[in-house]
């Protein structure tokens, strides 16, 4: 099962390898981790989701990274309620034949369409999961030639 | 003042008295520094030695060990040390120093990342890049190493910053917003505990290394005596529990007692206190204490309901923890027929080992000697494997602090170094390195080092030609196969004698006590070279992976 746990860790030199090297020799999972300052500069926030074989494993996890000295704490999101969002950027190489297609799926596209001429398209969307694997199955047979996406960050409400 | 002096300074602030090391080019201005420093440096043979030295330190005497090296080789020749007070949670501060920062990730000479090698065997680490920081990261790297769940520190330390310049302030305090240990154990849990423990009928207490750790050996012996419980001390938890006791069951798991392994197997409440259910403990898991109910205290919230699945989890001191809940435990256990039944299964399955007049010397006699002959009250530091086991099995430990041995991680090569740092700790106190023929070649380099300081060690070789741990595996499981066990042994007598130390061979039985007499005596290292019976095994014994009340031996 896919857990979001998001960390506050200390904003300096080598955090992001505690974190990673934690989760390797320990053999966990991590779906997507996204980090960023937050508004107190001197804190990062990490947003992790992992795959966690089950609640054992899951407890050990938040555990272990709550033992990591520059953690200051952890909280399990799945728990709670919370917006998680991801940017996801697709990039589409338009053929001549699919010009048609795409005229009637850019109106069911619920993003920025940062580019678009006669052969490329570049959109930025931004959602939660469910939202993002929506547009993909929308865009998919125009021709998907690159999609890169942030991992989620979240919010609790 | 210069950045070397600041490190020998700020050391000297944290009651450093020995140092344990070996110089290289990275670290010249730190060695330069503690040319005239007010601490005492002991010169290893080897950076591992070192390690192992400021870990037997630090086990022996409870004060933070110290060892410093240089970059690249230096430092990675730490690592097994670092890894070895990392399993067994001994707080070491390993000092090495780096490549000038200018340099760093330059592929330079002697270059190695030391803090990414180290980081998951290390409880933190740190590269010091500006001179500011380095009074202030001292003190972290001392405090951090000796609170909470103690563990080794590593501090990294660019060249260039040993000779730059800065004022010298250090510290009066530490505040790590992100780390805050957690010291005494929640009410509502304690009350919990004790519930269960006044309605136990069959409560068996396991002490582990945390119990030594935290200094609780008065509190576990007021607790286990007022609730009139037994006790099983862990391989890391020998002498947190009087040996002499009769509540004492001595050790479980793998080469347990028979007594306290089915003690475990049948107990309806486990008090666990300081101890992290090692599968050398537990053996296969779902038979481990089947029909207990489990207390786990301990100060690693990680420790608990890792490995099995805990009732009573107790997050803090075990020393605090063991105060509450004798505070709190009112009525107590009736433990009488619980106590008869164990003390029957004592006198049926006592430990024990054959002896005939025509055999060869057997390793639990020199053992028992060697016990026997120091009253007691000696410092056992042991290597790896079935040394380790006859120690942990025929020494009666009833102090803590007296048996240092590399149990998580089971390193050989510790015991002689670890024996060094014990000795220079301990003056007052006779130190026994407990070796095998294997072993003690892992680091016997360090014959150099005793006679330079004349450290008086004893090192006692249970010498049977093989590597006799792995060799017990492949007769018991392996068809007598001995693959790479066999060993072709230098007469360790004329090594001894080649470093300048004395050296004593004894092959009869007869011979035993007289040789250890004047080993004991004699004001300086000694090695002691006892021939034994080449195939004798360590029982009883759980095969990996089997249930703890499955045991060969012990139970004929």
């Amino acid at each position: 099962m896919k857990h979001t746990i998001q960390a506050l860790v200390e904003n300096k030199f080598g955090v992001l390898a505690r974190i990673s090297s934690l989760f390797s020799a320990r053999g966990y999972n991590i779906d997507s981790l996204a980090v960023g300052e937050t508004y107190d500069p001197t804190v990062s926030c990490m947003t992790i989701v992992v795959n966690a074989g089950d609640e054992k494993i899951l407890e050990q996890i938040k555990k272990q990274l709550n033992k990591l000295i520059d953690v200051i704490t952890v909280i399990d999101l799945t728990k709670r309620e919370y917006i998680g969002r991801e940017l996801m950027l697709v990039k589409i190489n338009l053929a001549k034949e699919s010009n048609h297609l795409w005229a009637s799926v850019k109106p069911k596209i619920r993003g920025n369409i940062l580019i678009e001429d006669k052969n490329k398209i570049v959109i930025e969307l931004v959602g939660d999961t469910h939202f993002l694997k929506e547009q993909i199955v929308l865009l998919k047979p125009l021709g998907i030639v690159e999609l890169v996406r942030t991992g989620k960050i979240a919010i609790a409400v | 003042m210069k950045g070397s002096q600041i490190l020998i300074e700020s050391l000297i602030r944290e009651n450093v008295e020995y140092i344990f090391g070996y110089p290289g080019g990275s670290v010249l201005p730190a060695f330069d520094a503690l040319y005239e420093a007010p601490l005492k440096f002991i010169l290893t043979r080897h950076e591992q030695a070192a390690a192992h030295a400021a870990d037997g330190y630090a086990r022996s005497t409870g004060k933070v060990g110290v060892c410093i090296a240089t970059s690249g080789p230096g430092a990675t020749n730490l690592i097994t040390g670092i890894a070895t007070a990392y399993m067994d949670s001994v707080p070491i501060v390993a000092i090495t120093g780096q490549v000038k920062t200018s340099l760093i990730g330059n592929d330079a000479f002697q270059e190695a990342d030391v803090t990414g090698i180290t980081r998951p065997i290390t409880k933190y680490n740190y590269l010091v890049k500006d001179i500011e920081d380095l009074a202030r990261t001292i003190k972290e790297a001392f405090y951090l190493a000796s609170t909470g769940r103690p563990g080794p520190v590593v501090v990294d330390l660019p060249v260039d910053v040993q000779i730059q310049d800065t004022d010298f302030v250090y510290p009066e305090e530490v505040n790590i917003r992100s780390y805050r240990p957690t010291y005494y154990g929640h009410p509502g849990q304690i009350k919990k505990a004790a519930k269960f423990i006044s309605k136990a009928k069959r409560p068996v207490i396991i002490a582990g290394g945390g119990v030594i750790i935290s200094g609780a050996e008065h509190k576990l012996k007021e607790f286990a005596e007022r609730i009139n419980t037994p006790v099983t001390t862990t391989f890391l938890g020998l002498g947190s529990f009087p040996a002499d006791n009769p509540l004492f069951l001595g050790m479980p798991g793998m080469h347990g007692t028979v007594y306290a392994n089915t003690a475990i197997t049948e107990s309806d409440l486990l008090i666990s206190v300081g101890c992290r259910f090692d599968d050398r403990v537990t053996g296969k898991l779902e038979a481990f204490a089947p029909s207990a109910k489990i207390i786990h205290i301990d100060i690693d919230p990680t420790s608990i309901s890792k490995n099995i699945k805990v009732d009573i989890p107790i997050v803090g001191d075990a020393k605090n923890i063991l105060a509450q809940l004798i505070e709190t435990v009112k009525t107590f256990p009736d433990t009488k027929a619980w106590l008869k039944e164990i003390g029957r299964r004592k006198e049926k399955y006592p430990l024990g080992y054959s002896r005939s007049a025509r055999a060869k010397i057997k390793p639990q006699y020199v053992i028992e000697q060697i016990y026997e002959l120091t009253k007691g009250e000696a410092v056992i530091s042991t290597e790896v494997g079935q040394n380790q086991m006859w120690a942990a099995q025929f020494y009666k430990f009833n102090y803590p602090r007296r048996f240092i041995s590399s149990g998580g991680l089971g390193t050989m090569g510790y015991g002689f170094p670890a024996a060094i740092g014990a000795a220079v700790g301990n003056p007052d106190k006779i130190v026994f390195d407990i070796a095998g023929d294997g072993s003690i070649q892992m680091n016997i380099q360090e014959l150099a080092t005793v006679l330079t300081y004349n450290i008086p060690v004893k090192v006692a070789i249970l010498n049977n030609g093989y590597l006799g741990m792995v060799r017990q595996w492949q007769e018991l499981f392996y068809k007598r196969r001995y693959s790479g066990t066999p060993l072709n042994n230098p007469d360790f007598v004329k090594v001894a004698r080649g470093f300048g130390v004395k050296g004593i061979r004894v092959e009869k039985e007869k011979d035993v006590r007289p040789a250890l007499k004047t080993a004991i005596k004699y004001k300086g290292p000694v090695v002691l070279d006892f021939l034994i019976e080449e195939e004798e095994n360590v029982f009883p014994m759980v095969p990996a992976g089997e249930a703890i009340n499955h045991m060969i031996g012990g139970m004929a």
